[in-house]
């Protein structure tokens, strides 16, 4: 094992760890306060692995959603996840047997991490890895602890699942601080509100998602030209 | 755990990791990247999170008043906070904790 990169993956993955914890405690509450019991909301950490989609999947549970409509949404709400796994394509390949495991674990918060290591560094490989299980580990834990903790507590939680809405914010933010990054993200809450409007908050996200898509792809082809 | 519960969960796990898979499905060791979708993977993660910000932010229209209230509020909480200490956590448990306050608010 190298430890160089396990320090600085413990240390890239600090923030993670302290979100993470508070966001799937907050997914565990509530599928408690739904009434699955630890092992379910654990399965799903385990095997699906993504942090909006989770807060949704709950509501799909416990509202009776067919499976129709399950996978549509979490096709629709994880398409993002395609285009992280588009970005380290080459990355992940020289991995090696890794790989398999990259792939499967890439979340908004690992992607970020990943895209801030600096591409010369000889333990870059070893960080990711490192990084990706680590973020695992904080999120199956916290998962078990807010699906036990929830079940016992005596106050009223509606309104936890909030600290999803506060996560987007904040990494919103973070990508706002890097002025290139502006004109994508007015495009996509542009489109998205104009969407929500016409379609409805029930369907508005798949025409949100796919007009962004487009619009970006001409906006960028438009930006090489100028260049 | 019922059956129907766990098939959501198993539906829910297939398509997760076909998107995940998606990229080193399609473009095999011989097959280079076009551009255009690699620029498009750069742009796209800052689009999704503000189209996720809206997401959330999605039942404003229809109750402006008993929902879109305490939800900017508590956006406000989150950013301001956000911008003044840079605590992921700090801004999360304040914003979160703020709006389950104000939507006891007898609005």
């Amino acid at each position: 094992m190298n430890k160089r990169a396990l320090k600085k993956a413990l240390k890239q993955s600090i923030p993670i760890l302290c979100s993470y914890v508070f966001i799937s405690m907050a997914y565990g509450m509530l599928m408690a306060e739904n009434g699955y019991p630890w092992y379910v909301a654990l399965l799903a950490s385990v095997i699906v692995y993504t942090g909006a989609f989770q807060f949704v999947l709950v509501s799909l549970l416990a509202g009776g959603a067919s499976l129709g409509l399950v996978a549509v949404t979490a096709l629709l709400m994880n398409s993002r996840q395609t285009f992280y796994s588009l970005s380290f394509v080459s990355d992940f390949r020289a991995m090696g047997r890794r790989m398999p495991y990259m792939v499967y674990t890439m979340t908004d918060e690992s992607f970020a991490v990943n895209c801030s290591l600096e591409c010369d560094d000889p333990d870059r490989q070893d960080v990711m890895f490192y990084v990706a299980i680590l973020c695992r580990i904080y999120w199956l834990l916290g998962t078990v602890l807010g699906a036990v903790v929830g079940q016992s507590l005596p106050f009223d939680l509606t309104g936890i699942d909030f600290c999803m809405t506060a996560l987007f914010v904040i990494l919103l933010m973070d990508q706002w601080a890097h002025p290139e990054r502006r004109k994508p993200a007015l495009v996509g809450g542009g489109i998205a509100m104009i969407c929500l409007l016409i379609f409805g908050s029930g369907s508005f996200m798949l025409p949100a998602l796919l007009i962004t898509s487009a619009v970006l792809v001409i906006l960028n082809r438009w930006e090489v030209k100028q260049a | 755990m019922t059956m129907r519960t766990f098939y959501v969960i198993l539906v829910s796990a297939v398509c997760t990791l076909t998107l995940r898979a998606l990229p080193f499905v399609l473009f095999r060791k011989d097959k280079a990247m076009p551009a255009w979708l690699s620029r498009l993977g750069e742009t796209l993660p800052s689009a999704i999170m503000a189209v996720l910000v809206v997401y959330c932010l999605k039942d404003i229209p229809a109750q402006p008043i008993k929902t879109g209230v305490p939800q900017l509020l508590g956006v406000a909480i989150v950013a301001l906070t956000y911008r003044w200490k840079r605590n992921t956590l700090l801004s999360i448990a304040l914003g979160t904790v703020g709006y389950m306050l104000l939507i006891h608010l007898p609005l």
